[in-house]
């Protein structure tokens, strides 16, 4: 028997029509090329950023919001982006001509896009304030040739973390920044903090990433790798200042047994609960790994922040500062620019780096006595900003193929102890200069 | 003829089976006890899998940072919307290529397999100026477009091997009847498919729901990302993630495709073993 329901019955075909309707009405709807030119006659700004930490987007949301209550006619729609996948995303904007007008990166990360022509050249829009508020090495990481292709903003050194307890009970000599510990003096420490037994180390290198960590510590050795002939062109060298580092990392792995060599294939949280636990002492880390510890620290942990061992050079180590640029494309650059010194005046940059927990650029923003406070570090990391230097290499054509296929390997393999440093210098050199070469025909 | 098996071979199987079963389970097991976890748990050094104190702050906070409600509805459209559109082209597709054997339909066939090899890198820019023009980037219009593109050629090539299944006796039968070809492709062929197109419907839906490249690619506003999108905003640089929100997001994440696949998964299963045994 048929069961009679209350409901009327609609045709099949009559439901399917009218679902695809609204479906399409729904996509339609979604559609939006937002270029189009707002109906008041002002204009719309896109701005890309890579903020991620809920205070740094908070920093980020407020300063647009700001900006556009003052400025009516120049609005900034904020577009959130990704660390994790920023360069294709922009290469693919760029080659489609959609990128954002304003472009939030890391100076590491413009060469392949300053010099496709993809970024604007903004010396001529850059104003007097800004230009004078950053000091000229946090502009050379965005100078690329002649131009100069972002507004460095925010930067931050490498740092060792140490356990306050096990540095107090072992009585070492507690290195500060104005008598830091040199890297012979770290490797004795690093011994002296060792069970030795293999379950507690005195230190845990993170290096997933091996090549930047070791180019951007070995400057405060004289390490250099890259030198450019007056021909413009660049060769690898490995000097004996290049050899500090790596070969410190390499005796502490193999040799000392003070360095775990089960952290070398790590990224930097994964070895925060080793270091929480007690089974690590110390680990050079980001300045702004330190909002992680504050998060997941057991109660009660102390730990202290220590500047990075010193060499030849003093404290100096390479940085990439993330940066603020503006699409070659865009029709609207001066206003970019003006909603880049907007959100790059003092009182915001320090916010933007509090946010960030990381060091500002600009002169007058690191003067923020919040900023110079000890606690968390903040004041360690702020007197170790005049020792920053444009990380080594970040401008050279062909440096990422160089990175990806030849040194990541190489690095990897010599602190596993697989090779020595003979063939690490043969390959960083020899098999190096031949990726190089192809870049500077 | 029966098989026996060893009391010792069973208990191996089970054994067995329970092995697969964790080391299937055991990444979205973890996920979830991480999404439940507070920051100082996520930190430890031996780490549990039932949360000492549970909380739902991940939660709270992965709400309160992203727009994850407006991303899911931008995933749902566009996955429906794929998966729907897809199964309409593949279905009358696949009914010719099974039945209608010519030389050309083994090329296309072959030219189906070989399209699922070309990379996203490879497309994606072509794709990209080709939308702009038809002003479809930042659409989801756009993106269902590729999406229904992206999963025809395997959502064809399954659904061929489900008509090649229907015993072609039903359609001669059906046309000693009178039924126009039509009639029994809808009214003999499609009942008979229906596992087939709604494993092909799940396939599409699926890959589309989890699509990461080309909605990061193609979708500019924010209001229009969808979820694997908005996921990586939870990423910081050098791999550094906020690891509790990040859980538990990419938990309601899952989710939609663990129902869909639990409320079907019997008629997929059906279908697979219907007609395997002669009545």
């Amino acid at each position: 028997m048929r069961r009679v329901t209350g409901r009327v019955r609609t045709p099949r075909r009559t439901r399917l029509g009218a679902a695809a309707a609204a479906l399409a009405l729904l996509l339609t709807g979604c559609s939006d090329d937002g270029r189009e030119k707002d109906a008041d006659g002002g204009i719309t700004l896109r701005f890309q950023s890579l903020a991620w930490q809920k205070e740094s987007v908070d920093a980020n949301r407020e300063l647009v919001d700001e900006w556009n209550a003052a400025h009516p006619g120049v609005r900034v729609e904020y577009v959130q982006g990704s660390w994790d996948s920023v360069h294709d995303q922009l290469l693919t904007s760029f080659e489609g001509g959609e990128a954002p007008d304003i472009i939030h990166d890391a100076s590491d990360d413009l060469a392949d896009f300053a010099y496709g022509g993809y970024l604007a050249d903004l010396r001529e829009l850059l104003p007097a304030r800004l230009k004078n508020d950053i000091p000229r090495r946090s502009w050379q990481t965005a100078t690329f040739g002649k131009g100069v292709y972002g507004v460095p903003f925010l930067q931050e050194p490498r740092v060792l973390i140490a356990n306050e307890k096990i540095l107090k009970a072992s009585g070492v000599r507690v290195p500060t920044v104005e008598n830091p510990w040199s890297w012979a003096e770290f490797r004795q420490v690093a011994k002296e903090l060792s069970g030795g037994d293999g379950t507690t180390y005195g230190v845990a290198w993170p290096l997933k990433d091996p090549v930047s960590a070791t180019l951007n510590l070995g400057l405060s050795a004289g390490g250099q790798l890259f030198h450019r002939g007056a021909d413009g062109k660049v060769k690898v060298r490995f000097t004996e200042g290049d050899a500090v580092v790596p070969g410190t990392i390499h005796d502490q792995v193999g040799a000392d047994r003070s360095a775990s060599a089960a952290t070398l294939g790590m990224g930097g949280s994964d070895t925060l609960p080793g270091f929480f636990g007690g089974k690590y002492a110390m680990v050079p880390l980001g300045f702004s790994y330190r909002q992680q510890i504050v998060q997941q620290a057991p109660e009660g942990f102390a730990w202290k922040v220590l500047p990075a061992p010193a060499g030849a050079d003093g404290l100096t180590q390479g940085v990439s500062p993330q940066t603020l640029s503006i699409a070659q494309d865009s029709p609207y650059k001066k206003e970019a620019m003006e909603f880049v010194d907007f959100f790059l005046r003092p009182p915001n940059m320090a916010r933007l780096a509090k946010g960030d927990w990381m060091l500002p650029t600009g002169a007058a923003a690191l003067k923020d006595p919040a900023l110079r406070a000890e606690k968390d570090g903040w004041a360690t990391g702020t007197a170790l900003a005049e020792h920053l230097a444009p990380a080594p290499a970040q401008s050279v054509r062909g440096y990422p193929e160089w990175k990806d296929k030849v040194a990541t390997p190489a690095y990897q393999e010599y602190y596993s102890g697989a090779i020595d440093a003979k063939e690490l210098e043969k390959r960083l050199v020899k098999d190096g200069n031949l990726v190089l070469a192809r870049y500077q025909r | 003829m029966t098989i026996r098996t060893s009391r010792s071979a069973r208990v191996g199987q089970y054994l067995a089976l329970l092995a697969y079963l964790a080391f299937l389970a055991f990444p979205f097991l973890w996920l979830v006890s991480t999404a439940f976890k507070p920051p100082r748990e996520l930190g430890s050094l031996h780490p549990t899998w039932i949360p000492h104190s549970p909380t739902l702050d991940n939660f709270r906070q992965a709400f309160d940072e992203q727009p994850l409600l407006e991303a899911a509805l931008n995933s749902l459209v566009a996955a429906l919307s794929a998966a729907l559109i897809a199964v309409a082209l593949a279905t009358p597709m696949a009914y010719v290529m099974a039945r209608h054997r010519t030389r050309l339909s083994a090329a296309a066939t072959g030219w189906v397999v070989v399209s699922q090899a070309f990379p996203f890198v490879l497309v994606i820019i072509p794709l990209f100026l080709i939308l702009r023009n038809l002003h479809l980037i930042n659409s989801l219009v756009g993106l269902v477009m590729v999406y229904v593109v992206w999963s025809l050629p395997f959502a064809l090539w399954m659904l061929v091997g489900y008509v090649r299944a229907v015993p072609r006796e039903l359609e001669e039968a059906a046309a000693v009847d009178g039924a126009s070809r039509l009639r029994t492709l809808v009214s003999v062929i499609a009942p008979l498919l229906a596992p087939g197109i709604v494993a092909t419907a799940l396939f599409a839906f699926i890959t589309a729901w989890n699509e990461f490249f080309f909605a990061l690619v193609l979708l500019k506003t924010p209001s229009m990302q969808t979820l694997p999108v908005v996921l990586t905003h939870f990423l910081g640089a050098e791999g550094v993630a906020d690891l509790g929100p990040l859980a538990a997001a990419a938990f309601l994440a899952t989710l939609p495709s663990l129902v869909v696949f639990a409320l079907i998964q019997k008629r997929i299963t059906g279908g697979m073993t219907a007609g395997a045994v002669k009545a």
